[in-house]
């Protein structure tokens, strides 16, 4: 096990705290960067989407898991960044134009949608997110002069000063790992500034937060803007990468996805963004396999387990009749949030951190080093 | 102009009033203390002096200033810092950054910043640890620095919350029974603070507490209040001398 001596405020406050994160994520960025030359073209199609969602992901980290407001509204904010970016494009604007355009209205939509949640929290707060985003959703069908209403709307390839960056090449890849970096630099840097200490006063309590100087209107407005923000940049690079966007690709179901990716990450950390985002990009693939592949699977070993034929036959209908029944696609993914909340509480990351000890720690790792503690009783709340 | 003056305020919530046209003063590097039975209004007139209340009538002077009107998330700047009865720490963040937000009325760099981390940014958070590294020489914290809250016992939560509070570098502290909960070792650490807090670093203190033995030890002044009025006040003797304050301990 490391420990670092500490000398200097510096090391508290570097991103990069000694030399075996240099190695890691210097081993990581080279990977990454090695990908689109190792990997085939769809591996890579995917690898772009693990960023796009990883990007929304770490807009969720900042106003859920650092500022603890919750919201189901996220694919709105897609939305919005992706039909501005369409539009603005349609108009003859450049990319380099747009996308900081499309972030700035993202971002006001966003603290607009922040100023009710200076008065509503839990439940109520995910309720007034979900009808904004129903209220938008309604708005791009209706808006047609605008957003072309159900037909939806073409998003043509993007004008990198004159440079064109279709949304297969390597340059695209690239493009969006530059903005998932971005956006997770910005996080750590909040959090280790006033700003992200705020946010996380808020969230663990605001009669405290308030007490110690913090306007509480303020930082949550800001915390909705920010993530709203990356949410709205991360639509650019979706419409992007669809070439295509319609009202009926941001649905609930999308900002339920978002959700997931933090529940399963580990909405404390940054690091549980793209975790999530490999997680709920790569599961959609694997179900689609799972589907095909299992009945197959099942019929034939019913056969070698001495059932007749045809009965195997009829099995593997009903397999196949299950497996592409509405609403499975729903239903696993409410199972699998409702496992990871009763048995992984943490998320990928935590149970990351948990590996990571173990090995640090052996052979003395404790099973109860990660219990929670009792937290003391709060009567006084303030609300 | 007393320092901090209570010019008779109320609260009342519907037909209770909780606080019931209750003056006082404290006078500058003085220690003030609040003492009364359960219910009696003394944790209702720490929420109305960092304004968590609004009351229903009635004047708070700070410096000369009326701060009736004042947001909460002000009068931090203004230098009163407050603890809470129950612990309202962060729980699930480090202890350091409990005391960092301590800072928070210091904070000067804008968001903009923040997000780059420029080099300005970087200078006022090592000037914010050495605020904070300050304190925590101050209440023998350093075994404790980057452990989170959560995993803390509590007789060390109560010293990390009067920490926090004076992180604020404040002119006023508001300790809100700071020896509840702890043992008679710790009490007598919590004693020996508090005039420290005093005499060293010159922070006016206005508490309220329970244990007598905590309050003759520390107090110049004592307040009694019953039922949200006030029984009694002066020295800790003439107080608990006082008839009515001993009908309304013992129900003479």
């Amino acid at each position: 096990m490391r420990f670092v001596f500490k000398t200097d405020y510096d090391q508290d406050i570097r991103l990069l705290k000694h030399s075996g994160y240099w190695w890691s994520y210097g081993v990581l960025l080279a990977l990454l960067i090695a990908f689109p030359y190792l990997v085939g073209s769809y591996l890579q199609s995917q690898i772009v989407f693990v960023f796009i969602y990883a990007i929304v992901g770490v807009a969720l980290i900042i106003l859920t898991g650092f500022t603890g407001q919750a919201s189901l509204g996220h694919a709105a904010f897609l939305a919005i960044g992706a039909y501005t970016a369409g539009f603005l494009q349609s108009q003859g604007m450049s990319f380099i134009v747009y996308f900081p355009a499309a972030a700035i209205i993202t971002g006001a939509v966003g603290a607009m949608v922040g100023f009710p949640a200076l008065r509503l929290s839990g439940i109520y707060l995910v309720i007034a997110t979900i009808a904004f985003a129903f209220i938008v959703e309604e708005i791009l069908a209706r808006w047609e002069s605008v957003t072309h209403g159900n037909e939806g709307m073409r998003v043509r390839t993007i004008d990198f000063l004159g440079q064109p960056i279709p949304r297969d090449s390597d340059a695209f890849y690239f493009l969006c790992l530059l903005v998932l970096v971005g956006s997770i630099l910005l996080a750590l840097n909040l959090l280790r500034s006033p700003t992200g200490r705020a946010f996380i006063a808020i969230r663990d309590s605001e009669t405290a937060a308030k007490s110690m100087g913090i306007d509480l209107a303020g930082y949550k407005v800001k915390s909705f803007a920010i993530s709203a923000a990356l949410t709205g940049m991360a639509g650019v690079l979706f419409a992007h990468k669809m070439s295509f966007i319609s009202p009926e690709m941001f649905t609930l179901l999308l900002s339920i996805e978002f959700i997931m990716v933090i529940i399963i990450g580990g909405a404390f950390g940054v690091h549980g963004a793209v975790l999530g985002a490999i997680f709920i990009v790569m599961v959609d693939p694997f179900l689609t396999t799972l589907k095909d592949d299992v009945p197959v699977l099942g019929a034939s070993l019913a056969t070698t387990l001495g059932m007749a034929p045809d009965a195997a036959g009829k099995l593997k209908e009903t397999m196949s009749a299950i497996g592409s029944a509405a609403g499975l696609k729903g239903a696993i993914y409410g199972l699998i949030i409702m496992m990871f909340i009763l048995f992984e509480p943490y998320g990928l990351y935590g149970r990351w951190l948990k590996v990571k000890l173990f090995f640090q720690l052996f052979p003395l790792y404790k099973k109860a080093t990660f219990k929670r503690q009792k937290t003391y009783v709060k009567s006084e709340r303030n609300r | 102009m007393s320092f901090f003056t209570v010019d008779s305020i109320s609260l009342q919530f519907g037909g209770l009033k909780a606080v019931d046209s209750v003056s006082f003063s404290v006078e500058k590097g003085e220690i003030f203390t609040i003492i009364g039975p359960n219910g009696a209004g003394k944790t209702s007139i720490f929420n109305l002096i960092s304004r968590l209340y609004d009351p229903t009538s009635g004047k708070l002077f700070f410096e000369g200033r009326d701060i009736t009107e004042v947001p909460p998330h002000q009068i931090a700047r203004l230098g009163i810092a407050r603890t809470f009865q129950n612990i309202e720490l962060f729980e699930n963040a480090t202890m350091l950054a409990n005391l960092l937000v301590g800072r928070h009325c210091h904070a000067t760099t804008q968001l903009w910043q923040e997000i780059l981390f420029l080099p300005s940014v970087r200078r006022a958070e090592k000037e914010h640890r050495r605020k904070v590294e300050e304190v925590i020489e101050f209440l023998d914290l350093q075994a404790y620095r980057d452990k989170l809250i959560a995993g803390l016992p509590y007789g060390v939560r109560k010293v990390v919350e009067v920490a926090r509070a004076l992180c604020s570098e404040p002119k006023l502290i508001l300790l809100d029974e700071p020896s509840s909960g702890l043992n008679v070792e710790e009490t007598d650490d919590m004693s020996f603070w508090i005039r420290d807090i005093r005499t060293d670093l010159g922070v006016t203190v206005l508490m309220v507490e329970h244990d007598m033995t905590l309050v003759n030890r520390v107090s110049d002044r004592v307040l009694a209040l019953n039922y949200g009025k006030v029984l009694a006040s002066g020295t800790p003797a003439e107080v608990q001398a006082h008839p009515d304050v001993i009908a309304a301990y013992l129900g003479a």
